[in-house]
Parts: C-alpha cells; structure tokens; sequence
C-alpha cells in the first residue's frame, strides 16, 4: 500500500469494518485533526462495534462522542478524557464501556496484547520517501511522539497521517519499515491547540507558599543532591518548584542526572546551563520544549515503553529520585483521584500519575487546601487513580501530611522544623473554613473502571445521575 | 427603588443581588449547592436577621465563596440597598 488523500481508501484496503481495533496518539491535544477525520469514515460507513484506544481524549474529539451517542462503540479505552466525550459519560452513557489506563500501563497493555490494536493512525507532522515520520518538522509539529512508539510497533497495520512529505529526514521517531500507509490530509491539526506559549509559573501566594514548603522538604530530605533525578507536572506550582530548584542548584553547584515526563522551556533552560545532563522526554508541552529536541543531543524523545511500562526494567521512572504530583482529591489513606470531580465527571485521568507516584523513591502531591470551597481531602476519595500506598507526602499551604508508612521521612521533617500534621488534622482546618460538606456521592450505574499499571482493575467509574 | 449589585463571579467570590420584591426571598445559585447549600442559606438568613428587611428579592450566585466572603458581600449589599432606597 502506498500513500493515498482518500480515508476511504485506507478502510478498504485494511479492510476497517465492524468490531475494529483503533488506536491513536495525542501529541496534537486539542489540535488534532485527524482522529475526527478517521471515525468520521467509520460513520459514513456505519461500523459498529468499534474498540477504540486512543492515548487521550480532548474536547476537540467531537466525532467519538457523536460515535458514542449513536452506540457505534464497544469499548474505550485511554489514558486521560474531557470535553464532550466526559459529558457524554457523565450524562448519557448507558454501557460499561470506559477504561481508563496510565500511560505505562497502555504501553505494557499495547505490547503484551491487553489492548489488541487492528489499526494505529498515527499523526505524524512529517513523513519521508521512506515512510519514517518526525513530529520536529511540519506545520504541526509536535516534538516527541512518544505515546504512538508502541502502537507503530504491535498494531496490525500502521498508516501515518501527515500533512508534510518531505524527501528526507534525519534521526526520524518512527521507522518506516513499521509503516504499511501514509495518509496525506490538508492539515492533520491547529498548531494553536498542539502547544502552549511558555507556561507560566504561579505567582499566587498559597501556590508560592506550596512550592516553598516542597523545596523546604526536598532540602531537609537531602533529594537535592549532586546526580538527583526530578519530574514534575506542567501545573504552576510543579513549575515554580522547578524554577526554585533551578535558583538552588545554579547557587549551589548542583548537576542532576535527568528530568524526565512531559517537558517545558523550564527544563529545556535548566538542560542548556549544564544543571540536568539529560531530559526524557515523552511528551512536549510548549514550543520551547520542541525547539530544544531540535537542537540538543541531550534531550532524548522515548517511548512510554521506555517511559513507564512497569514491565520494562529499564523504564527511566525506574531511577526516578522525586515526583511532584497534583490531585483532584486526596483521602485520608492517601489515595489520590486526578480522574473525576466529586460529582462522577470525568475531568482527566492518570497520564503518568500512578507510574511515576509507584516508581518514583520519593512521591510529593502539591495542591491548596480548598479549591472554590471543595476541601481536598475527603474521607474517601470519589475515584481511585493513584493507590495510597505509593504516595508519600501531601503538601498544602496550611501545611504537610506525611503517609504514617513513612516514618523516616516523618522524622526528618520534624527534626527540620517542617509544619507537620497528620491528613486528618489537614482536613479539620479545611473543615473549619468550609464547614462539613454534605455527602455529594451518588452511587449510578458503572460506565466502566480505573486500571492500574498492571492491569488490575483499581476502582469502578460511575455517571452522574 | 434601585437594585444593588455586589461581589464577582470570580472563584471563590460570590455575586448578590438585592432586588426591591413585595416580601422577603432568597435565591442561591451554588457551584457547590450539594455541598454547601444549606449553609449558604445559613448565612444569608443569619445576616438578614440582623436587618430589619422585609421587601427585598435576595439573589446569591456564589463560586465557592467561604461564609465571611458571602456574609462580608451580603452585608455591604443590604448597606448600599438602605441608603440607596431609604435614603438613610
């Protein structure tokens, strides 16, 4: 098969029909064109039956709900969801149909068959006469395209989409001889949506004071140290932190061996002053970020094989020293939920939360106290991302919790002259100030469930009403 | 008789309206009403039984306002209600 402009082509000629196995990578976020552009065909031809994985899903991703509401689809399963696909869960769906993975535990699922793929569409912002693909070059460039390594590897057939041929491309992410098809559309996706200008670093005061007390506790716990590895989210107050440990280790003469997760122009500035030796780099989150896996050797694009599968002994996460981590809620065993608000909607999922919070030796969840009057810390948390018992410390402006599992790091904080209280004294404060909130958890029929790295299922997810 | 706006919709913040009615009522409107509604009406009743009020349409569209912000919100409202409608 060669390369063709005609969706329609591809389907025949892979022969897509009822029950087919579709995957698909986010790297273009809210920007992406082209996982539309395929399940539109899918509609045109009525399929039914459809199982489809799609890494992440975002609100642009109107044509799954469509697919969804018009019960096209057997199962779905991805790594993070919002926009209209989480309002059709919360509100119309009626099957147990959703699963929800991390990214390691989609890696591990792609290569050992729990997620069987038929066909994997494969954006790819340029393509050469070889069939190998960049996410550096094109129109919608996206720098690494670490979630689609494994997909172009296991799937039955692997098709790219591309809005860019050129003849040829030095050091390409995907290796032509994985490709059966190149798909050539106007645009695969808007460059507006793919990524961010720089992010911005918290300037409020309770996230300064969070990011504070974390380099305070990374201080007292000794992280900070010459060959230290380091991840953290794209969230401001991850990000200041960042910036903090930039000011400490250009002060103290600090070199840190790897960051690794989704990259910004923070990490990107740290890599280019010789503090980190090497970024890991799965994901670009800002224009920065690609410019640097343009030009730096030691910025490495990976897989998220090479990422988080927790089958793989040499996933980077692995050797992580700290995370930095955020929640939705957190329980009073510890329990972390980034996947639904309190009400059931589905507002994201793990990515790479519960890998990096098992793999990582030191596990931090920084978040204020009260959001909008919603404490955080319930008794129990709405839903299950991140088991308890991989998470160390919480981190809030009125203070730190400290998982009782943890005695040594417990000990140190104190002999540091760290705030420390228990999560139950955190969630009194919290109470104090909002007052007890009413219980809001309405137990609905199941929409599908939470699976942990290694594909056991961890919590049940449930509809709104 | 004037209306009185007061506050913001910004989070965290709450917006009340004070319209002239022919008896007292109260209307919330809460992103967290499952969990804070019957202590956001608390309030506002708390803070009107300290006002002698008894023609007025009271409309709170809270963004998770913490009490002192709504009852800090109300009471500003009701003042500027008074002097606004009974020149006091």
């Amino acid at each position: 098969m060669k390369t063709t402009t005609d969706i329609a082509a591809i389907f025949d000629d892979f022969n897509v029909k009822d029950g087919a196995s579709i995957s698909f990578h986010h790297h273009l976020r809210n920007g992406d064109a082209v996982q539309n552009h395929v399940l539109d065909e899918a509609r045109r031809r009525k399929l039914k039956n459809l199982r489809l994985y799609p890494s992440a899903v975002f609100p642009v991703h109107r044509v799954l709900k469509t697919l969804l509401e018009e019960g096209a689809v057997a199962s779905l399963t991805t790594n993070y969801l919002n926009g209209p696909v989480a309002e059709y869960f919360a509100k119309e769906a009626s099957g147990d149909i959703l699963r929800m993975q991390s990214h390691g535990g989609r890696a591990r699922a792609v290569i050992e068959g729990d997620n069987p793929i038929d066909i994997a569409f494969v954006a790819a912002p340029a393509v050469d006469a070889q069939k190998n693909a960049s996410g550096l070059e094109g129109p919608a460039a996206c720098g690494s395209l670490g979630y689609a390594m494994e997909d172009v590897k296991h799937a039955k057939h692997v098709v790219l989409v591309t809005d860019t041929l050129v003849d040829h491309l030095e050091n390409p992410q995907i290796d032509g001889t994985d490709v059966d098809a190149v798909l050539v559309l106007d645009s695969i996706g808007d460059p507006k949506g793919i990524t961010s200008g720089t992010l911005s670093l918290t300037r409020d005061p309770i996230g300064m004071k969070i990011a504070r007390s974390a380099m305070r506790l990374l201080d007292a716990l000794g992280v900070i140290k010459e060959g230290f590895s380091f991840q953290s989210g794209a969230g401001g107050v991850s990000l200041r932190v960042v910036d903090m440990l930039n000011e400490k280790m250009t002060r103290d003469r600090i070199h840190a061996s790897f960051f690794s997760g989704g990259i910004t122009g923070h990490h990107v500035k740290m890599l280019e002053a010789g503090l980190v030796e090497t970024l890991y780099d799965v994901q670009c989150f800002d224009l920065e970020a690609i410019a640097s896996l343009r030009r730096n050797a030691s910025h490495i694009a990976i897989s998220a094989d090479r990422y988080a599968n927790p089958n793989n002994p040499d996933r980077v996460i692995a050797d992580l020293d700290c995370v930095i981590l955020g929640a939705t809620e957190i329980d009073l065993d510890f329990n972390v939920n980034v996947t639904t608000d309190s009400h059931n909607t589905i507002i994201g999922g793990s990515g790479g939360h519960s890998d990096t919070a098992e793999d990582a030796k030191l596990s931090l969840i920084v978040t204020p106290l009260i959001k909008g009057r919603i404490p955080v810390i319930k008794e129990r948390v709405t839903t299950i991302t991140t088991p308890g018992k991989t998470v160390d410390v919480l981190i809030t402006e009125r203070g730190i919790a400290i998982n009782p599992a943890r005695q040594g790091i417990i000990e140190t904080a104190q002999k540091a002259g760290l705030h420390v209280d228990t999560i139950e004294g955190l969630m009194a404060i919290a109470h104090t100030l909002t007052g007890v909130p009413a219980s809001t958890a309405r137990k609905t029929h199941p929409i599908g469930f939470v699976e942990s790295r290694r594909g056991e299922r961890l919590d049940t997810l449930h509809a709104k009403e | 008789m004037k209306t009185i706006v007061v506050g913001s919709l910004e989070s965290s913040d709450c917006l009340i309206t004070l319209t002239p009615a022919s008896e007292t009522t109260i209307d919330i409107e809460s992103v967290v009403y499952d969990a804070f509604g019957d202590q956001i009406r608390a309030v506002i009743e708390a803070v009107l039984s300290r006002h002698h009020l008894d023609d007025v349409h009271i409309r709170c569209q809270d963004k998770g306002a913490l009490d002192y912000a709504i009852e800090a919100r109300l009471e500003t409202a009701i003042r500027r209600y008074k002097e606004a409608n009974h020149g006091s």
